[in-house]
């Protein structure tokens, strides 16, 4: 089936029907696994202890974070320059599911920092660029809830978020460069040379698994997305109907 | 019940926009003010609302409640429709109807009256023009005042609409009310009294 | 009492529907707060200094900057001129629109101020003084704002007119509060004597607010 035939919400409503429980199923089913490699195969850190497991949750929820902005700006494209129908539904929902999963980064950074730092919230650079990452996805929801007409909505949402995606490796950048200047060396060090393989299987599994996640409520929430708006045409026409006397 | 104002002076930006205007309207009456544009209609409107200061003159009605000031006895219908786009149709008259003093039967009876009832679940955000105005006409039906000013009234409607509405503009004459309209073209009665402004002056 | 409950409930139900800006004003204390940081350094211990200001710094902004439309939409689509002609009291009414205002806009602040505490490192028994001070203090910002959003509807001018018109006039307001937070965490005033204070000028602001932005409104309307 190629994309423009995905075009007809009523194709790609079908599609999703019949795709959204074995999503489910897949998504239950590494879960599953990751959560037992979590906490039986993978072992406690030496310093850390069994916090150090928060990991598995706050690394793909950054990367989920990241993934958001970034097919909110692949469905931007879609709107501004293919006119794709289906690309602001999309951009729309990706939103709200972007920001829960930055929030979450934030939080699990914040729980995970807690025994480390002492105290709830640092200012380390990662965590302050997921902040305004947050921020962002947070401005882009208030956006959507402004303008009642989508179509209207929608262009000035991709506009905003290609703006916001070209502004964002900016923002790190400067981020880190402030960070830089005040504190030396970030706490967190995932992602450095050495990870040991008892470390890294589970984690891979938990992004996998959490990226699966993110797929299936986004599709989920197309479809509803799709419904919300066929509700809002049928009231349009029940007006337009109740025009005459 | 009577209406009347004597020596009524106009001044807006420190223009004069009309000066000794007088007019008398009795219950059951109507009173129709016509004039080109500028010439006054609604800023005389607006004078009897109490949303325009009286620089000179007086308006006081005759036989009302005394305990009430003009302004808390009379509808004022605007250019403006004076609805809320996010509330629905049933929302916005309620909330106007408990605002104005009307009561919830009053509510259901008048969105029938102006056939939106088939409507009233709808946000006023999807209403046309037209449907906006009956919208706002309603709130008249919905919460009793014996005087009535419209400006305008029939705007954006359709002949089918006007009639309806002059038909509510008769029943409320009929009922002993008193209506003064502001309107460049007929607005549906036959019986009402002409008050030009713009000319004398 | 209906018209007035009527009214408050149309309010707040505004505000939490599609583009209402229940949301919006917390979201800017949030990005308020997010600067500050950024301009001034991470350092924790000077921002655990200088927290209570920075929280009360971002509140009196958030909440000056929704009260923009508290007149200003009711004005645009004729709402306001069916107000004027109803029995319940301008001042009531305006009394009416500034609480359902504060419950939807000042009430999130003082809810979201401890987290954002958290984030200034500043300690919950200061946090708690923080938070008491700001929900005794920002009903006093929304009452004075009421005054300045009418104002800037009678002079049909929105935009930065109105927080130039009011700011002068709340910093009572933000001396007091900040001063109450400090006294509580590191004195030596007790916590109380700033803090009556504070509550002193929420009640004179409740008296007087909504008399003057009535009659702004009045003399406004032309």
């Amino acid at each position: 089936m190629a994309l423009i035939d995905l075009a007809n919400p009523t194709r790609f409503l079908n599609l999703a029907n019949r795709c959204l429980p074995w999503l489910a199923g897949l998504t239950a089913v590494l879960f599953a696994a990751g959560l037992y490699q979590t906490w039986f195969v993978a072992p406690d850190d030496y310093q850390q202890g069994a916090t150090v497991k928060i990991m598995y949750i706050h690394v793909p929820s950054a990367w989920l974070g990241m993934f958001g902005w970034t097919l909110m700006s692949i469905a931007a494209l879609g709107t501004l320059v293919w006119r794709h129908p289906l690309a602001d539904v999309a951009a729309k929902t990706a939103a709200p599911i972007g920001a829960a999963f930055a929030f979450l980064c934030l939080v699990t950074g914040s729980l995970w920092g807690r025994p480390m730092w002492g105290t709830y919230w640092v200012w380390d650079a990662r965590l302050t660029s997921v902040l305004v990452l947050f921020l962002m996805y947070l401005g882009m929801m208030t956006l959507w809830r402004t303008v009642e007409d989508p179509s209207r909505a929608g262009r000035a949402a991709a506009v905003l978020t290609l703006v916001g995606a070209i502004n964002l490796p900016i923002i790190k950048f400067s981020v880190d460069w402030w960070n830089t200047l005040h504190q030396p060396a970030s706490v967190f060090r995932v992602g450095g040379p050495a990870i040991d393989r008892s470390i890294l299987l589970p984690l891979i599994v938990m992004v996998l698994a959490f990226t699966l996640l993110f797929v299936t409520l986004h599709l989920a929430a197309m479809r509803n997305e799709i419904m919300r708006r066929r509700v809002r045409t049928l009231r349009l026409q029940q007006a337009g109907a109740g025009a005459g006397g | 019940m009577r209406l009347f104002a004597e020596d009524l002076d106009c001044v807006r930006g420190g223009r004069a926009v009309f000066e000794g205007i007088a007019f008398s309207v009795g219950a059951g009456e109507a009173l129709c003010v016509t004039g080109r544009n500028g010439a006054g209609k609604s800023s005389l409107l607006r004078q009897i609302a109490g949303l325009v200061r009286v620089a000179h003159g007086t308006i006081a009605l005759d036989g009302g409640d005394p305990e009430l000031s003009i302004a808390e006895q009379l509808h004022y219908l605007g250019h403006l429709d004076a609805l809320k786009a996010s509330l629905s149709v049933h929302e916005n008259l309620t909330f106007w109807a408990r605002y104005l003093g009307g009561s919830r039967d009053g509510v259901d009876a008048a969105l029938a009256v102006l056939e939106l009832d088939r409507l009233a679940d709808l946000p006023a955000a999807y209403l046309s023009a037209g449907q906006r105005r009956r919208l706002s006409i309603a709130r008249l039906l919905a919460a009793p005042r014996p005087v009535w000013l419209l400006d305008e009234p029939t705007s954006a409607l359709d002949a089918l609409a006007q009639a309806r509405v002059a038909e509510l503009m008769r029943a409320h004459l009929a009922s002993g009310g008193m209506i003064v309209a502001a309107a460049h073209g007929p607005i549906g009665l036959e019986a009402a009294r002409e008050l030009r402004l713009g000319e004398a002056v | 009492m209906m018209p007035l409950a009527a009214l408050f409930l149309r309010d707040i139900r505004l505000a939490v529907r599609i583009g209402g800006g229940a949301v919006m004003g917390v979201l800017f204390f949030l990005i308020v707060v997010t600067l500050v940081p950024l301009a001034v350094g991470p350092d924790l211990a000077l921002l655990q200094r200088i927290g209570p200001a920075i929280l009360w710094l971002g509140a009196l902004l958030a909440s000056l900057l929704a009260l923009d439309h508290l007149f200003a939409a009711d004005y645009a689509d004729g709402s306001l001129d069916v107000i004027l002609t109803a029995r319940a009291p301008l001042e009531l009414a305006v009394l009416a629109k500034a609480a359902a205002h504060w419950l939807t806009t000042g009430l999130p602040l003082v809810i979201a101020a401890p987290v954002l505490g958290l984030m200034l490192n500043i300690e919950p028994k200061a946090m708690a003084a923080v938070t008491l001070t700001l929900l005794a203090g920002t009903p006093a910002l929304t009452l004075i704002g009421a005054v300045g959003a009418a104002l800037s509807v009678a002079l049909r001018r929105g935009g930065l007119l109105l927080p130039v018109l009011v700011l002068p006039l709340t910093i009572p307001v933000l001396i007091f509060g900040v001063a109450a937070a400090n006294a509580a965490i590191v004195g030596p005033t007790p916590f109380g004597t700033p803090f009556t204070i504070l509550c002193a000028l929420s009640l004179a602001s409740l008296a007087i607010g909504p008399f003057a932005a009535a009659a702004a409104l009045r003399h406004g309307l032309e």
